[in-house]
């Protein structure tokens, strides 16, 4: 549907903003109950970083990381054509531009996150 | 509920409200996303390129909070992502439900949105003190 529809990379970059909004969602609720742990149940909050740091955990984290990168820079050209309505005309440039910031700063830290499954 | 509006422009923003509650929530969803741009992308860079979860433990979040200016941002950015969250959430909710429904779907979110802020805040208010004891 999202590519078949001829909606262009204004809608395209709507549905990823709601899905990986949404997908933050899930792990804030999981974020700050694990962090509330931290301090009412310290050794099941270890045990449960220590799921976070396996390889699978990783793989979310990748995942998650992903989803946060995408939606702060979105977000960003969101605001500044808020802000800034002339920009408007410039949403598609600033998607793409959105997607090479992405690249250059995921791709290393994707890299970062993955390697101890390696055993880097 | 009142924010039976136009959904987004074509660009991917949402159409701004005309004023009352929805104008303001519009304005603290980009004030709140702002400040999440750089609290959550430093926060993410900090626990998994500086440091990485295999070397992090409650001791490591005790430490670190041990440092009242990390404790503040840290409660800036629980106050922040609870609300930005929520309200977004909130507008999917009523883009896609109506009626009753949405007014207890909504009404179930703001419950859980202040269940979980309580919880992070006693957590960063009630920091256990395991910290080795200050030289005298």
């Amino acid at each position: 549907m999202l590519f078949r529809y001829r909606g262009s990379e204004g809608m395209i970059a709507w549905a990823f903003h709601r899905i990986s909004g949404l997908a933050i969602w899930v792990f804030i609720v999981l974020h700050v109950f694990d962090i509330w742990l931290s301090g009412a149940n310290r050794k099941l909050y270890d045990e449960l970083l220590a799921v976070y740091a396996s390889p699978a955990g990783r793989v979310g984290e990748l995942l998650l990381g992903a989803a946060l990168l995408y939606h702060a820079l979105n977000g960003l050209r969101i605001v500044i054509m808020d802000f800034w309505p002339a920009m408007t005309r410039w949403h598609r440039q600033m998607w793409y531009v959105a997607w090479v910031a992405f690249a250059v700063v995921g791709l290393p830290v994707g890299y970062v996150i993955l390697k101890p499954i390696w055993g880097g | 509920m009142s924010f039976n509006r136009p959904i987004a422009s074509r660009s991917g923003g949402r159409a701004k409200p005309g004023g009352g509650f929805e104008l303001a929530v519009w304005y603290l969803m980009r004030l709140t996303g702002l400040g999440l741009f750089v609290l959550a992308l430093s926060h993410f860079l900090i626990t998994h390129v500086l440091w990485d979860p295999a070397s992090e433990n409650a001791s490591f979040i005790t430490t670190r909070w041990a440092n009242l200016a990390v404790r503040t941002a840290d409660w800036l950015m629980l106050a922040f992502v609870v609300f930005h969250a929520f309200m977004g959430l909130r507008t999917i909710v009523g883009d896609y439900t109506r009626g009753g429904a949405r007014t207890a779907i909504t009404m179930g979110l703001y419950l859980v949105a202040i269940v979980l802020f309580a919880m992070g805040s006693i957590a960063l208010l009630t920091v256990p003190n395991v910290l080795p004891a200050a030289p005298a």
